[in-house]
């Protein structure tokens, strides 16, 4: 059951590494629940927050509800991440990674993947709902969800560079954000200006498009600068 | 391309090797080498720089001077084929507390070498470690979690050990059913380097002692 197809056991290591290293963090995300609920209701309680704060009135809340749904969705990711490498790290497992013949790029590759489905894809299905509560206009819906698809894994990948250079540290506290945060914001931009324009009945295609090439670049180059990191790290 | 494992040249090969560590001197000028059907012990005092060693030797820390080759090429140019040759367990043993046994050694070995459930639970048999397989880690000993991370030992087919203080925490059982397990991975043409406190009874056992500078 665990076994690829035939014939690729020997040679075709590298996939299977990569799968088997996927479905070992999802595996581990789903025993430690937490993993998975604590962004996830920290997602929910923030948005909730602002129509109680600052107003119900719908036509003040359609107007941040795209930015609030973005931070809140950042802050969330900001929250998952400790728990990125540091149980590994603790118990040796970083060392197994790096000690691989594999290379290392897809097993980190492989780690950012899984982080992502049990931290942000939660958090983009519900998404709509919490915009609904917000009063986003129809038309804003497609736009969030895209730009969130395209642009949380380039916060998740750009938080595990972060998350790699710090997993040494004792104490890391803020550090992991005040590194995060600022490379964060120019998807930040991009996914609410995608979503305002969309909302002022232009295309959204070139913020999304600066969204997708973004994360063409982060799957490029992250893992590789995370891999790098996580050496240092263990050195 | 010296892929003839008959090559005269020896499996490992340190040279010169010397490790400064918060400015102090580790050691200098290690020199030994370690080729098939034999172990090396590392011996020396805490702190001596054993696991450093070791680590250095793995290619997980790079704060050295000095040369290690093995089969007569660079380790520094070649790290890939090395690690595929290699089997780790440090005293970190790389088990995770919410995963089984089961799960643990199935990411493990897909990481080196795969190896079918079947194989897995025949090694843990061997390990006396036969009924926990399907127990989250977290409820087992710390030597039992020990005896799951060298399971690992009957499941590669590396060439070459690097165990880190692998005796700490086993029963007397243990420490004979590992004793057994390195001297028949010599015997069969391996080699392992080991540091460990304990006293090895093996045939064929060098020893190397670090800390002698100081």
């Amino acid at each position: 059951m665990n076994r690829p197809e035939g014939g690729a056991i020997n040679r075709a290591g590298a996939g299977a590494a990569f799968l088997a290293t996927l479905k070992r963090d999802l595996l581990i995300s789903v025993k430690r629940r937490n993993d998975i609920l604590n962004p996830f209701m920290f997602f929910i309680i923030v948005v909730s927050l602002f129509p109680i704060g600052i107003s119900p009135e719908s036509a003040m809340l359609r107007q941040i509800a795209a930015g609030v749904v973005w931070i809140a969705v950042l802050l969330a990711s900001m929250l998952s991440m400790d728990s990125l490498y540091r149980s590994d790290y603790e118990d040796g497992s970083l060392e197994q990674l790096l000690l691989s013949a594999q290379p290392l790029y897809l097993l980190v590759f492989a780690k950012n993947i899984a982080h992502w489905l049990v931290s942000g894809l939660p958090v983009i299905l519900v998404s709509p709902l919490l915009a609904y509560m917000l009063a986003l206009p129809a038309e804003g819906y497609v736009t969030l969800v895209l730009s969130l698809l395209l642009g949380t894994p380039v916060v998740g990948m750009l938080g595990s560079i972060a998350v790699a250079l710090t997993v040494g540290l004792g104490s890391r506290g803020l550090i992991l954000a005040v590194i995060t945060v600022p490379m964060s914001v120019p998807v930040l931009i991009f996914g609410t200006l995608a979503v305002q324009n969309a909302l002022a009945g232009g295309s959204p295609a070139g913020y999304l498009a600066l969204l997708g090439a973004m994360l063409a670049a982060s799957v490029g180059l992250a893992p590789v600068a995370t891999a790098a990191a996580l050496r240092i790290s263990l050195n | 391309m010296t892929e003839n494992s008959q090559a005269p040249r020896p499996l490992l090969e340190v040279r010169a090797l010397s490790c400064e560590r918060d400015d102090r001197l580790l050691f200098r000028d290690l020199e030994f080498s370690l080729d098939n059907g034999q172990a090396l012990q590392v011996k020396g005092g805490n702190g001596s720089g054993k696991t450093t060693l070791l680590r250095i030797i793995c290619g997980l820390n790079d704060s050295f001077a000095g040369e290690m080759y093995s089969r007569g090429e660079a380790l520094a140019a070649n790290w890939d084929a090395f690690h595929a040759g290699l089997l780790y367990i440090g005293h970190r043993v790389a088990v995770n507390h919410v995963l089984t046994p089961l799960e643990n050694l199935r990411w493990s070995c897909r990481l080196h070498d795969p190896a079918d459930d079947d194989e897995i639970r025949e090694a843990l048999d061997q390990m006396d470690l036969a009924g926990y397989e399907d127990l989250p880690c977290y409820s087992l000993s710390a030597g039992q979690q020990q005896r799951v991370s060298l399971a690992r030992l009957l499941l590669s087919s590396a060439e070459l050990w690097i165990l880190d203080e692998p005796f700490t925490t086993l029963d007397v059982d243990g420490v004979a059913l590992l004793e057994n397990l390195v001297a028949r991975h010599a015997r069969d043409g391996g080699a392992v380097l080991i540091t460990t406190h304990h006293k090895l009874a093996l045939p064929r056992l060098r020893a190397l002692t670090l800390g002698m500078t100081r």
